[in-house]
């Protein structure tokens, strides 16, 4: 495989082009990353989620998650229709409240690029589309490139891509490198507007915390803008261990080389209390500068409600119901 | 500290509520079943937190130590070693189920009397109070089978003297093997942390337990004395400080009492330049700040190779920087309060001390409660082995900081010193865990993980750290013969 | 004109449900004195085959429990029967023909049985297992490892104590297990599993099956995914029991015999029960730096 419009090894300038030459020098790179301890890192990620997170501090949690959302549909069964409503309850979140914050992003598979961002407007709620033959990843390169550029085309602000989980569990790390590096390139638009990429390494796939360390920096390396966790098809999705070993990961890439990387979970946050965990999680593992949609998004569908939920709750003081809630 | 990290995501004040308390303003002895006046002088125990006072406490003088052995001793001869184990046992059950009823209330007075954050009340103190009753109930019927004979024996009465660093849990950690041994009790809490133990004499009232079979009697070191050195006293088990279990060693010399020590300990924390970084600098900060340092198998020596050195430093600080010190009742409190005035005095003295040794002093910024007894996680860094810090028992949130190049020099540093209470080792490499393992003088060696308890594992020193251990099977040699 | 009472229906136990047999059979249980008392589910092949099913569903699951969270477990079982005592006596009355103070003294040992069993949760490791001094430099440590899914055929004389024995030393150790009670006196054992039901054991861990051992038990004895078969419910019938031993063999299960009369279950167990259904596995690692 070679890829048509850049070279391996030139990804930005990153300082890594030692590194990600060949199989065998990303092989010693990745491997020589400091191991991660599953049950010490299990315990961590545990304890940060008994923190207790009350009134005005729940207050700026819930919105924040709320402006952090990827409302998501990435189903067979998806319409123009849908997608439509999706988009509008993604600007109005809470229809009843206009103090409501607008989501991050409306996530579509390619095909529905267009609708949504006709729906979105000017509203400044972004388009992300999954691409490179999502979920599974396992199509020719031409035919991924070329799914990423018609949504590029279509006027995605984001792409989420998948590696090729194949090639990395079988050590073939630089055509999972090179794979990103071109995905990276067909985000490009002539106008510089390049459209963000976000590079889905399904870590229910790569089983363990060693491998997601290893794909974190890969990805990294190949000019990733996020690294996200999931497609949301595979159990477990994320999970707040994985999150926090793909946020000491983007922490550790700035200290070496000062370039951020977002970090998105997805796929099996559902309740607000969650959602909050992730919020302490990025607040103490890397700090405040990762707490912004730049920096850190849920993907998620039902997420929304749930907050939408709690947020009237904070304010009516009572508990709400899903009736009092729209379904898109 | 955390102030400092997130102006924006500040977490609210999170308390738990202290009416799930009833603190009386007073409390007695109990003995034999009740409570009863002590005829010492009375004493007040404070929250260390606000230098608030919970309760004023009896004192018991040498005649309440008489009449509480001597309960004991009745419960002992009469009822308890009469009684078919598999009774004992449904006793101890029921104690570990009342526990377990009125967890939380015991957590918030832990950390009311002891200043300990209440999510380590909570998550680890009570929890592990509930699991050594269960376990060792689950002995009471089975001591044919502890590989102490056929048909082992209990000593008689069991004097137990506690500290004031894990109130609840040593206690459970004295009475619990004693009782499921056949023995009755005689304790006594340290004076500024009764209040947990006498909430357990009213659980022991709630479970019926026969009258005698424990006795809790509050005091100071006299009380102390009075009862270790009581002729009617078959065995003494103690946890505290080696000058004082030395003092026990020698009052006991020439009788026939059984001994257990559990004592100080300047715990060798050793991180290789493989070690799995993150879960690495998690173990420091649980080694050393865990309960405010105030633990005797804390890792207060950390030893690091020279090659990550820098990496591991920078790390550790950053993550100092979000621990969160204050009110230990808030769920979101790190970092409680030091017990007391004094042993404040005693941190702050040998602080200085490594000053003045040249030692570099470093803590993350951090505004100080202005009523209360605190002091910040600290670090020094510049240590060897000649500094008083690396040498002498802090008991406080303070880590020594000195480096290795070999694991030949990580042993030697490790072992170079009297105690031998507890060790860490951090590295990926298994054989190598297995090796240091091998060659460290230390009761506990942890792998990476630190300060890990369980009631099935064995706890206890070698060398001047004490002798005996508690937990596990071994726990039962202790009051068996 | 007096109040007609509503009775109970006996089911089977399978993966945490209470299905009737599938084969829609049953067969009247009768008391001590010959009187009807109800209509038991008939255990069918497929019965057993849906409990094997599920109690291998549940093995993972429950061997990965803490022995701990086990041992909580099995007494909380003894807390839920301490509470249901009456109920327990009268079916013991029932069943065993017992006066109604030996039937007490019946359900005390039965209780105070799964009791010790509780406390074994987390000390059997520690009786039986140890580091070995191999001559190398080596670190080689022996476990007790449950085997397994375990066919149990309960006593047919004991259908309470005897059950209860049969069934906790197995579980305790992290089995699971699918057992066929006490043909003539089963309804002790729906009892017990209705406590199980309540008392935070997971489906699947015990399946109950109310029938026939001579119909069953060839069907579990020759069943490939069962990796253990305590006959005790056969004592005194060496013809069967040889049969089933030579079942068993075909994916050499561990066997537990059967005795030639059913023995007396008022006396302490020992080790054997639950040693009957652990592997010892041993683990070798080299020291070094």
């Amino acid at each position: 495989m070679t890829a048509t419009s850049t070279t391996p090894g030139q990804a930005q300038g990153s300082g890594f082009e030692d590194v990600t030459r060949t199989d065998a020098s990303l092989r010693r790179f990745l491997h020589g990353l400091p191991g991660v301890d599953q049950v010490g890192a299990e315990s961590r990620a545990a304890g940060l989620g008994t923190r207790s997170i009350k009134t005005s501090a729940k207050a700026y949690a819930i919105d924040l998650a709320i402006r952090m959302v990827d409302l998501t549909t990435l189903e067979g069964q998806d319409t123009p229709g849908k997608v439509r409503a999706l988009a509008a309850k993604a600007m109005r979140p809470d229809p009843a409240d206009p103090t409501c914050p607008q989501v991050a992003a409306v996530c579509v598979y390619p095909d529905m690029v267009a609708t949504v961002k006709e729906t979105l407007g000017s509203s400044g709620v972004k388009v992300a589309a999954v691409a490179t033959a999502f979920p599974s990843g396992r199509a020719a390169l031409d035919i991924k490139l070329a799914d990423t550029r018609d949504a590029v085309e279509a006027g995605a602000d984001e792409i989420d891509m998948v590696i090729d989980r194949g090639a990395f569990l079988a050590g073939r790390y630089q055509q999972v490198f090179d794979e990103i590096v071109a995905t990276k390139a067909a985000c490009a638009r002539p106008d510089g507007h390049d459209a963000h990429l976000k590079v889905i390494f399904e870590t229910g796939e790569l089983q363990t915390y060693d491998n997601v360390r290893r794909a974190s920096w890969l990805a990294m390396m190949a000019g990733a803008d996020f690294i996200k966790t999931s497609t949301g098809k595979v159990q477990p999705a994320a999970t707040l261990p994985v999150t926090m070993v793909m946020l000491e990961a983007v922490r550790d890439f700035r200290d070496q080389t000062g370039t951020m990387v977002g970090v998105k979970p997805a796929g099996g946050i559902r309740t607000s209390k969650d959602a909050i965990k992730y919020l302490v999680m990025v607040n103490e593992v890397v700090g405040q500068d990762w707490l912004d949609p730049d920096w850190f998004r849920f993907g998620a569908s039902t997420l929304l409600n749930d907050l939408l939920m709690q947020r009237t709750k904070m304010t009516t003081g009572r508990y709400s119901g899903p009736d009092y809630f729209t379904l898109d | 500290m955390a102030k400092t990290t997130s102006a924006a995501f500040e977490y609210a004040p999170a308390p738990e509520s202290r009416s799930i308390v009833d603190i009386k303003p007073s409390y007695g002895l109990f003995v034999n079943g009740e409570f009863v006046d002590g005829h010492g002088a009375a004493f007040k125990t404070l929250s260390p937190a606000i230098e608030e006072v919970l309760a004023e406490i009896a004192e018991a003088d040498q005649a309440d130590v008489d009449a509480a052995v001597k309960a004991a001793r009745k419960a002992y001869d009469k009822v308890w070693s009469r009684m078919p184990g598999r009774e004992r046992a449904k006793y101890l059950y029921r104690i570990a189920r009342i526990i377990q009823e009125r967890a939380r209330e015991l957590a918030v007075l832990e950390s009311l009397d002891n200043g300990k954050p209440i999510k380590e009340s909570r998550d680890v103190d009570v929890p592990l109070v509930a699991a050594h009753f269960f376990y060792y109930a689950g002995w009471a019927d089975k001591l044919e089978y502890a590989g102490r004979g056929a048909d082992p024996q209990p000593l008689g009465v069991a004097g137990q003297v506690i500290p004031w660093n894990f109130p609840l849990l040593m206690l459970a950690w004295k009475i619990a093997p004693a009782l499921a041994c056949g023995n009755t009790v005689v304790l006594k809490p340290a004076e500024t942390t009764p209040l947990t133990a006498l909430l357990f004499a009213e659980i022991c009232q709630q479970a019926d337990l026969p009258p005698g079979v424990v006795n809790i009697i509050t005091g100071a070191g006299a009380t102390g004395q009075a009862l270790v050195s009581h002729p009617g006293v078959d065995k003494v088990a103690f946890t505290g400080s080696t000058e004082v279990g030395k003092a026990i060693a020698r009052a006991v010399a020439g009788t026939d009492k059984r001994v257990t020590l559990e004592l100080g300990g300047k715990a060798a924390n050793i991180v290789f330049d493989d070690a799995p970084i993150d879960q690495a600098v998690e173990g420091i900060v649980d080694g050393i700040f865990f309960n405010q340092g105030h633990v005797c198998c804390a890792g207060s020596r950390l030893l690091v190779q020279e090659s990550v050195f820098e990496e591991l430093l920078e790390r550790l600080k950053r993550r100092m920087s979000t621990l969160r010190m204050g009110d230990p009742l808030d769920k979101n409190t790190d970092i409680g309060a030091i017990n007391s005035a004094e042993q404040l005095h005693r941190i702050r003295e040998l602080s200085e001390v490594g000053d003045a040794e040249g030692a570099e002093r470093w803590a993350a910024a951090c505004d100080l409660p202005a009523k209360g007894y605190w002091f910040p996680p600290t670090i020094f860094t510049g240590v060897s082995q000649a500094h008083r810090i690396a040498r002498e028992e802090i008991f406080g949130p303070v880590l020594s900081v000195l480096t290795f190049r070999t694991p030949a020099e990580a042993v030697e540093k490790a072992n170079n010193t009297p105690y031998g209470l507890s060790a860490g080792v951090w590295t990926d490499k298994g054989s190598r865990i297995l090796s240091m393992a091998d060659k460290l003088r230390a009761g506990v060696v942890w792998a990476n993980t630190f300060n890990k308890f369980d009631p099935t594992s064995p706890f206890g020193g070698y060398k001047e750290s004490g002798y005996g251990r508690e937990g596990g099977r071994h726990g039962l040699e202790g009051y068996l013969k | 004109m007096s109040r007609i009472d509503v009775r109970k229906t006996y089911k089977l136990y399978i993966g945490g449900a209470f299905p009737r047999s599938e084969s829609g059979y049953s067969y009247e249980v009768l008391d001590s004195k010959g009187k009807f008392v109800a209509n038991a589910s008939l255990a069918s092949r497929k019965d057993a085959r849906d409990a094997v099913g599920a109690a291998r569903k549940a093995f993972g699951g429950w061997s990965g429990r803490t022995a701990y969270n086990r041992g909580q477990i099995l007494y909380r079982i003894a807390e839920i029967m301490e509470d249901r005592r009456p109920q327990f006596v009268q079916a013991v009355v029932q069943s065993e023909g017992l006066s109604a103070a030996r039937a007490d003294k019946v359900v005390d040992e039965a209780i105070d049985r799964l009791v010790w069993y509780a406390g074994w949760a987390d000390k059997v490791t520690q009786v039986l297992g140890n580091t070995n001094p191999v001559a190398g430099p080596y670190f080689n440590l022996s476990s007790p490892e449950p085997t397994g899914v375990v066919a149990v055929l309960a006593p047919q004389e004991s259908s309470l104590l005897g059950l209860v024995s049969v069934v906790a030393p197995v579980v305790v150790t992290g089995n699971t297990v699918v057992v066929v009670s006490s043909y003539e006196r089963p309804l002790p054992a729906v009892t017990f599993a209705e406590v199980l039901a309540t008392s935070d054991v997971p489906g699947g861990v015990v399946n109950v099956l109310t029938g026939s051992a001579a119909t069953v038990a060839p069907w579990l004895a020759a069943h490939m995914d069962v990796n253990a078969i305590d006959l005790v419910g056969v004592a005194g019938e060496p013809a069967l029991a040889t049969d089933l031993e030579v079942a068993a063999a075909d994916n050499l299960k561990r066997v537990r015999r059967a005795p030639a009369a059913e023995p007396d279950w008022s006396a302490e167990p020992g080790l054997e029960p639950m040693t009957a259904f652990l592997e010892t596995k041993t683990v070798w690692h080299p020291i070094g730096v």
